[in-house]
């Protein structure tokens, strides 16, 4: 199927699969590998990218549903050479240790920022509920996500 | 430990940030299945429905016709190379692919090449398999029973399924010093099967180069250069020789003693890229990862302790059944093969021990890996947290003061144990007495009084634990004969910055960062001037690898003794160019000046560039030094947590309140490393306390086989951990660091346990197995006669 998306503001036309799954044609035709796999089941959230600003976990959407729509993913974050907050905010805080969650992490902590710019600490763990990492425990990564709530908040970033 | 560098230089103590954060923030890491090769091809893999079943025919018709599908790999085809079964780390035999029968649910049965990973995973769908099902044995005391089905046909002269048994201590003045004692307690303790489940799955490229005979194979592996040598051992006679081979470890998504193994996926790779002589990818989704790789635990355990009227321990006995499903594939060292599980007299001054066990084979996947702890120390610690909880409420005697009545005393370090462990170092009371503390002990047993006159349920749990890490001394301690030695090799650059690699592997654990920062204590120079690589078997010194806490206690180790071998030519550099005598040098941390002239000095970066370009005549040029460290002991990292756990009455959940966590792993290289490892140990523990494990039903089929039913915790159900520490150095290493990873993990599914057990003591319940699921506690509360 000839399909033509946006993805961290390119356009891209192409013929894909009916059945390719997002975070495939991301991964393997884009060869944007900061989004990983890391379930079949839609529960870990390594995937998650952003469609049309909301977050969705890219292993379980079509290539095809993608149509039309802007994708944004971790490789989006950095903007002129300029680290996004929430970046600044993993690495301040050390809420990454094997790394492989934190795009995920990032992706669905930027879509939620953009909605709630002054989040509670219990907003914030629902909020990354769908996100799993075995790392870290999660205390440092609420921590890193209120570190750039209140950048964000004081910077209007 | 006082702070000996600038946070310019970031020597240890320092929380410096993350060397390796860079590229993961901006989602630059570079993890096996992130690498695409020319020409590379898909493996998948066909796996067993059956948990026990002869394989009569496998029709690979349907899958060949497949558009994309290049071959199908079955157990005759590597037979025909004599690869269908490899040894295990604990010199079993495992099946790569099966020729005869399947032993679990999931096991390989065959393996489809193709040209992409959709074409690979069709073909796969494709292959048509007949089997003939065979009586399963699930339950391991079962398989010890007389007349139980004999899983282990291939094994000539095999009559049972009993792996083998071990014991350890002394038996007789256990025996009589349990028959003496005034009070026993004794109690069945199950610690369930679970499944590390690391977020990236395990998986490999293999790439056979046929003109210059060399296999490089990527590979999400733990121990890198042990796996080289065991490839090479193996596969030696197909002409893959040790020279030939390089295994290279990128960046791993988690490994947590998960990513030590051989698993069948890998060697398959390595055996279609030697016979195709193309790069092979393969990589296992979450449900082969959680379905097939190495499980841990699984531990059947009776225990008895002993004490006198007053309250004083005594002696400990235990019996334990190992469930290591078809093949013992257990990571330990060869002479242990329940791992350290004998330092399970954990932080108490016990007169006797005798500990026991007897590996059973079953229709489950192999294994017997460690869950994020050294060599099956939670299992040791969890029993010996439960036993004295039990003892101390049976006596009537509060859980802390009866542990400070009977923990191992500061002065009686070094301490030998009732196992026959020497201890280095330790303040056990040092610790409880800090999380008493911090949590308001007194206040909170007060509340509890309270809550329990009104009907509530509220539980106060303790944990003080003594762990045993940084295997270890080569004497006792090796894996196929490999010591359990490690390494670190230094090259300074003329211009004073650093290269150094090391035989261990990060996985999270932040190397990248600690190590710099150790050799910056060491050596003065700047941690962020000091490359750290690890993983590349081409170019790094052999060392064991990163499992068990022993990458702190042992490579870390060698980087301080490589570094004071530069140091030590460094001084006779630096005397050449002061036109002194070496020993007229002091040093501190990145210069050497002459004693009583501190304005005379020459910095390590003045010393490194003269190496190159102006050394005294007679030495050698260059700077660099290289140290295989073998530890004299191990290290004994211990702590104390508390845990205030609220039950709801209704749906019998258990609710954390509180956890404080008090660690004290010695002298600290990086404080918030330090503190990130405890949070997710601290994760790691709750997680099969409450949530995790991996059970089968009658015939075999597995329950937490994905994670819909293989329950990891989200943020919501992780409590805010507190933490803290106390500091008792280890004397013997070279830092007076013991290793932190796996403490937490360790440590914590007691304290969780044991305040479950404390909120429904009164009511006359006396132990409860993890995963403490609400329906198991909803059972309790009715069977005691709690409604809501």
């Amino acid at each position: 199927m000839q399909i033509t998306l946006s993805v961290n503001g390119e356009k891209h036309e192409m013929d894909v699969e009916p059945r390719l799954l997002l975070v495939h044609l991301i991964r393997e035709v884009l060869r944007l590998t900061g989004t990983h796999i890391g379930c079949d089941t839609t529960h870990c959230g390594a995937c998650t990218v952003l469609m049309n600003g909301r977050a969705v976990k890219s292993c379980t959407v079509f290539a095809v549903q993608a149509r039309g729509k802007e994708i944004m993913t971790v490789e989006g974050l950095e903007q002129d050479g300029k680290l996004h907050p929430l970046q600044e905010g993993f690495m301040a805080e050390h809420g990454l240790q094997c790394g492989y969650c934190t795009p995920g992490m990032l992706m669905t902590s930027y879509a939620f920022l953009g909605k709630h710019p002054s989040p509670t600490e219990d907003d914030i763990r629902r909020a990354i509920s769908g996100n799993l990492c075995r790392c870290t425990g999660y205390v440092n990564i609420v921590k890193a996500v209120q570190h750039a709530a209140a950048k964000m908040t004081k910077g209007g970033a | 430990m006082a702070l000996r560098t600038s946070p310019e230089v970031s020597g240890m103590g320092h929380s410096m940030k993350r060397k390796e954060d860079p590229r993961f923030i901006r989602g630059k890491g570079n993890y096996v299945d992130d690498m695409q090769l020319p020409g590379m091809l898909y493996l998948d893999i066909v796996r067993s429905p059956f948990a026990h079943a002869l394989i009569k025919k496998i029709d690979t018709t349907t899958a060949l016709a497949v558009p994309g599908v290049l071959a199908v790999i079955t157990g005759q085809d590597l037979a025909k190379y004599n690869l269908h079964w490899m040894p295990t780390l604990m010199s079993d035999t495992q099946m790569v692919l099966p020729v005869e029968k399947v032993m679990y649910q999931a096991q390989e049965v065959a393996a489809v090449l193709a040209t992409t990973r959709y074409a690979a995973a069709d073909g796969m769908a494709a292959v048509e398999v007949e089997y003939e099902p065979l009586p399963v044995v699930v339950d391991p005391k079962k398989a010890l029973e007389p007349g139980a089905p004999v899983l282990r046909t291939d094994k000539k002269d095999k009559k049972d399924n009993h792996i083998w048994h071990w014991e350890w201590g002394d038996r007789a003045a256990t025996d009589r010093a349990i028959a003496e004692a005034a009070v026993t307690v004794k109690q069945d303790i199950y610690i369930p099967r679970i499944h590390v489940a690391s977020i990236e799955t395990c998986g490999c490229i293999a790439q056979f180069d046929k003109v210059e005979g060399k296999l490089t194979v990527w590979m999400t592996t733990q121990a890198p250069h042990a796996i080289r040598t065991v490839f090479a051992l193996v596969a030696g006679h197909v002409g893959l020789e040790e020279h030939k081979i390089r295994i290279i470890s990128p960046d791993i998504g988690g490994g947590f003693g998960g990513k030590v193994p051989v698993y069948p996926g890998y060697v398959i790779a390595v055996a279609a890229s030697v016979l195709t002589g193309k790069p092979i990818k393969w990589i296992e989704d979450r449900m082969e990862n959680l379905q097939a790789d190495s499980f841990a635990r699984d531990y059947h355990i009776t225990a008895e302790l002993g004490a006198t009227k007053d309250g004083t321990l005594t002696a400990l006995r235990i019996k334990t059944i190992a469930d290591h499903g078809y093949t013992d594939a257990a990571a330990n060292p060869s002479k242990f093969p329940a791992g350290l599980f004998h330092v399970c007299s954990g932080s108490y001054d016990l007169k006797a021990a005798h500990v026991e066990v007897d590996g059973a084979y079953t229709n489950k996947p192999p294994g017997g890996i460690a869950y994020r702890c050294s060599f099956r120390v939670t299992e040791a610690v969890h029993t010996i947290e439960r036993m004295v909880d039990i003892m101390a409420h049976q006596l009537g005697i509060d859980a802390a003061e009866f542990r400070l009545k009977n923990f191992v005393k500061p002065e009686q370090f070094p301490y030998k144990s009732a196992l026959g462990w020497e201890y280095d170092s330790g303040n056990y009371a040092g610790a409880l007495e800090k999380a008493m503390t911090m949590i308001g002990y007194a206040e909170l047993k007060r509340e509890q009084t309270e809550k329990r006159a009104r009907g509530e349920l509220m539980g106060i749990g303790i944990s003080s634990f003594t762990e045993i890490v940084g295997a270890g001394p080569s004497k006792h301690f090796d894996i196929l004969g490999l010591k359990m030695f490690d390494s670190c090799e230094i090259r300074i650059h003329p211009t004073g910055k650093a290269i150094a690699r090391f035989g261990t592997k990060s996985q999270g654990q932040g190397h990248e960062t600690t190590y710099a920062q150790i050799l910056a204590e060491e050596l003065g120079i700047p941690a962020k001037d000091i490359q750290v690589e690890e993983g590349d078997t081409d170019t790094a010194p052999y060392g064991l690898g990163t499992y068990a806490s022993r990458s702190t206690p042992v490579a870390g180790a060698a980087a301080a003794m490589a570094a004071r071998k530069i140091q030590d030519k460094a001084r006779k550099i630096a005397a050449h160019l002061l036109e002194v005598a070496p020993e007229d040098l002091v040093w501190e941390p990145g210069k050497f000046s002459v004693k009583g002239a501190p304005d005379k000095f020459k910095t390590i970066q003045d010393i490194a560039f003269a190496a190159y370009t102006n050394h005294p005549q007679g030495m050698e040029a260059g700077l660099e030094a290289v140290s295989y460290y073998d530890p004299p002991n191990l290290t004994y990292p211990f702590g104390s947590y508390i845990c205030v756990v609220d039950i709801d009455k209704g749906t019998g959940e258990v609710k954390i309140r509180r956890f404080v966590a008090i660690d004290d792993c010695g002298n600290i290289i990086n404080p918030m490393i330090v503190q990130g490892q405890i949070h997710g140990g601290l994760t790691m523990g709750m997680a099969p306390a409450l949530f995790e494990e991996i059970s089968y039903d009658e015939i075999g089929n597995i329950q937490g086989g994905s994670f819909i039913d293989y329950l990891v915790p989200t943020a919501v159900e992780t409590p805010k951990w507190e933490t803290g520490h106390t500091v008792t150095p280890s004397p013997h290493h070279p830092l007076g660091a013991k290793g932190v990873g796996e403490s937490a993990t360790v440590g914590a599914p007691a304290a969780i346990a044991n305040a479950v057990v404390d909120a429904l003591w009164h009511l006359g319940v006396r132990h409860v197995d993890i995963p403490i699921t609400p329906a198991k506690v909803w059972k309790l509360l009715r069977e005691h006669g709690v409604t809501e």
